[in-house]
C-alpha cells in the first residue's frame, strides 16, 4: 500500500505488507470532475483478492463515479486505477475480460427469456456453443431459476431479475465482481439473498466482490469498507475496526436549548459534545458512568438520553462532522448526470 | 499478470472478435422486434395506410406531371412509400439505442470485452434486416401498380432496398448515440428526417421541382435510393441518374453513415455513459 499524499490519515490500517500484495484492485490519486464540480477528489485504495469490499457513501459522495471508472464506463480526469493488473485507462479492453459488472438499473432484456440473455451474454464474452451452454446450465442451477430458464425475465419478480443480473455478471467467471447498489429496490428477504449469495461467491469462488451501497446494514455485511464522503476518502477499514476506533458509547442528548448544554458540558467534563438536528452528542468510553453525572449536573435541562454503541453511522458523523443523510447531501444530483431518473 | 490470463484462458477465448458479438446483437434485436406484436403491425399498416390515402387522393386531385408520365399517381408514389417504410423501420429500431442506454441493457454490452466495431455492426444490421424485411414484404403490392420484375431486376431491388436500409440505419444509431431521451429523437426525426423523404422524389417528381428545392433533392442521398427503386419498376419512366450512378452513390452513403456511427461510438469519454 503507497502513502497517498492528499489522503486523510486512515484509521490504523491493520493489513499487512504480504497481505497488500495480494491486492487485484488498486486505485491511486483517483480525481474526477464533471463540469462544475468535482466527484472525486483524489481517492486511493486497494481490494485484496477474495474479499467483499463495500464503498459507502450518501448520495453525490463520489461511489457511483468510482464505480463508473472500474468498470471502464468513463476515463477519470487523472489518477488511475488497476483490476488484476490491468489499467482502467489504458487497457479496458483486456480489463473487462476479467471483471463481471452488475448495475444499479436493470441490463437484463425483458423481451428475452432467461435462457437467451445468458446466452447473449456469453457470446459478448466469446463463450458458444456446448461450453456456454454447460456454463447457463450451471449458473442458473446456482442462482435457483434454473425451471425458469425457457420464461421471459419480464415475467419474473424484482428478486429473481436481480438474481439473473448476478448470473449475466458471473457468467464468464469473472475475478472481480463490481456491483452498483445491487439490492435497490428488492424487499428485506430479496436483499438479504443477494448478500448471501455474494459471500457465497467469496468464499466458495474466490471471487472478489466490489459493492457500492449507502445502506448501514449492507456496510457492516463487507469484509472491508471505504467511507466516502464529497469525493474524498474520509474512512479505509473493517466495520469493526472503524466502530471501534470511536471509543465507547455514543451519547445522545435532547434539550430546550441544546447549544447551551453542549457548551456547558465541554467546560464541566472536557470533552468534545457537538450539536446536530438539535440533539448534542459526544462520544465517550464507559457511557453508562457518564450517564448519572451528566443528569446530576444538569438537572431539568436534558430531556431525553440516549446511550448506544458505535454504528458505522457514527464513523460518518465522527469523520465527517455531519449525518449521512443530511439535506444538504440528499439535495444533490447523485453525480452529476443529466437526467435525474434513477431506479 | 501472466497467470492470471492463463488461469482464465482455460475458461474463455483471448477475444470474442467482432462476428460473434455483432452476430448476438443481431439476433437480440430481431428477436425482440417480433416479439412486440404492435411494431410489427404499426410498421406494415401505416405505411399502406399511407400509400393508398395519400396516394388515391394526390392522384386525382393533381393528375401527376409530365415527368411521371401517364403514370397513375398511386404507381408513382409506390417507390417513394417502400423508401418510407424502411426509413421509419430503420430510425424506429435505432430508437433502441436510447432505450438500451436508458434501462441498462448497453451498459452491460460497453463493458464487455467487445469492440465497439461489432456493437455498431450488430446493431445497425439488425436495424438493416427489419427494415429492409418491412420493405421487401411491401413488394407483394408490386404487381397491383404494374411492376413487373425479372430476376434481375428483383435481385437489384433487394440490394437497393438493403442499402437504403444500411445506410438510414446507421443514420438512426448516429442519431441516436449521443442521445438520452427519445423525445429528442422525435423531435430530429419530424425537423430532418420526414423532409430528408419528402424531398427524397417520393412524393414529386425531381423534374417537377423548381430552383433550391431541386438543389436540395439533387444532395439528398434518399433521392438515388427512390430513384434507383423507380428505374428497376418502371424502366420505361424517364429517370433524372443512370441506375449504377444511383447504386454508387447509395454505397457511398452507407459508408460514410456507417462510419460515422463508428466513430461516435468508439470515442471515450470523461462523460458518463448513462
Amino acid at each position: 500500500m503507497t502513502s497517498n499524499p492528499s489522503a486523510i490519515d486512515f484509521p490504523a490500517p491493520a493489513q499487512s505488507v504480504e497481505k497488500a500484495a495480494q491486492s487485484i484492485i488498486a486505485v491511486r490519486d483517483l480525481v474526477h470532475r464533471y463540469q462544475d464540480r468535482t466527484a472525486l477528489n483524489g481517492v486511493s485504495f486497494d481490494v485484496r483478492a477474495a474479499e467483499l469490499f463495500g464503498l459507502l457513501g450518501p448520495n453525490g459522495s463520489g461511489k457511483t463515479t468510482l464505480f463508473r471508472i472500474l468498470s471502464t464506463l468513463m476515463v477519470p480526469t487523472s489518477g488511475g486505477a488497476t483490476i488484476a493488473g490491468f489499467d482502467a485507462v489504458r487497457q479496458p479492453g483486456a480489463l473487462r475480460r476479467h471483471i463481471g459488472v452488475v448495475f444499479q438499473a436493470q441490463s437484463v432484456d425483458p423481451k428475452l427469456t432467461a435462457y437467451e440473455n445468458l446466452w447473449h451474454q456469453g457470446h459478448l464474452y466469446g463463450l458458444r456453443g456446448p461450453e456456454l451452454k454447460t456454463r447457463i446450465h450451471e449458473i442458473l442451477t446456482r442462482v435457483g431459476l434454473l425451471d425458469r430458464s425457457a420464461d421471459r425475465v419480464e415475467t419474473f419478480s424484482g428478486g429473481m431479475q436481480r438474481r439473473i443480473e448476478l448470473a449475466k455478471g458471473l457468467l464468464h467467471h469473472p475475478e472481480v465482481l463490481l456491483l452498483d447498489e445491487p439490492t435497490t429496490g428488492l424487499d428485506p428477504g430479496a436483499r438479504r439473498d443477494v448478500w448471501q449469495y455474494l459471500q457465497i461467491l467469496r468464499d466458495q469462488e474466490h471471487v472478489s466482490v466490489i459493492v457500492t451501497t449507502h445502506l448501514m446494514e449492507e456496510a457492516e455485511r463487507c469484509d472491508r469498507l471505504a467511507i466516502l464522503n464529497e469525493g474524498n476518502l474520509v474512512a479505509l477499514g473493517t466495520p469493526e475496526a472503524l466502530t471501534r476506533e470511536i471509543g465507547g458509547d455514543v451519547i445522545l442528548l435532547e434539550a430546550r436549548n441544546p447549544q447551551t448544554l453542549a457548551e456547558r458540558i465541554r467546560n464541566k467534563f472536557q470533552i468534545d459534545a457537538s450539536v446536530m438536528d438539535n440533539q448534542v452528542r459526544l462520544e465517550i468510553e464507559n457511557g453508562h458512568r457518564f450517564v448519572p453525572d451528566v443528569v446530576e449536573a444538569f438537572p431539568g435541562e436534558i430531556q431525553s438520553l440516549k446511550v448506544s454503541k458505535p454504528t458505522l453511522e457514527d464513523v460518518f458523523i465522527h469523520r465527517t462532522g455531519h449525518r449521512f443523510w443530511s439535506e444538504d447531501a440528499e439535495m444533490r444530483p447523485e453525480t452529476g448526470k443529466k437526467k435525474s431518473k434513477k431506479n | 499478470m501472466a497467470t492470471q490470463s492463463a488461469t482464465f484462458a482455460a475458461t474463455a477465448p483471448a477475444s470474442a472478435g467482432v462476428l460473434l458479438p455483432a452476430f448476438t446483437l443481431w439476433w437480440r434485436e430481431v428477436v425482440r422486434f417480433y416479439r412486440q406484436r404492435a411494431r410489427v403491425v404499426g410498421v406494415i399498416a401505416s405505411p399502406l395506410l399511407f400509400w393508398i390515402v395519400i396516394g388515391s387522393g394526390f392522384g386525382t386531385s393533381f393528375r401527376s406531371g409530365q415527368a411521371a408520365g401517364q403514370q397513375h399517381y398511386l404507381n408513382y408514389f409506390y417507390p417513394g412509400t417502400l423508401v418510407m417504410i424502411v426509413l421509419f423501420t430503420a430510425i424506429f429500431t435505432m430508437m433502441s439505442v436510447i432505450e438500451d442506454r436508458n434501462e441498462g441493457f448497453l451498459l452491460s454490452v460497453l463493458v464487455a470485452p467487445v469492440p465497439r466495431a461489432a456493437i455498431v455492426l450488430g446493431k445497425v444490421l439488425g436495424g438493416t434486416t427489419l427494415a429492409a424485411a418491412q420493405g421487401l414484404i411491401f413488394l407483394v403490392f408490386a404487381p397491383l401498380v404494374g411492376v413487373h420484375m425479372t430476376a434481375a431486376s428483383f435481385g437489384l431491388i433487394v440490394l437497393t432496398v438493403f442499402l437504403v436500409s444500411f445506410a438510414l440505419t446507421a443514420l438512426g444509431f448516429a442519431i441516436a448515440w449521443p442521445m438520452d431521451s427519445t423525445q429528442a429523437f422525435h423531435a430530429i426525426i419530424n425537423l430532418f428526417l420526414i423532409p430528408l423523404w419528402l424531398l427524397s422524389g417520393a412524393l414529386f417528381p425531381l423534374s417537377g421541382a423548381s430552383g433550391w428545392i431541386r438543389g436540395v433533392m439533387y444532395a439528398n442521398p434518399l433521392t438515388y435510393g427512390v430513384e434507383a427503386l423507380r428505374t428497376l419498376m418502371y424502366p420505361e419512366a424517364p429517370s433524372a441518374f443512370s441506375l449504377t450512378a444511383s447504386i454508387l452513390t447509395l454505397v457511398l452513403f452507407a459508408l460514410f453513415m456507417f462510419g460515422l456511427a463508428f466513430v461516435l461510438a468508439n470515442r471515450r469519454t470523461t462523460k458518463p455513459a448513462a
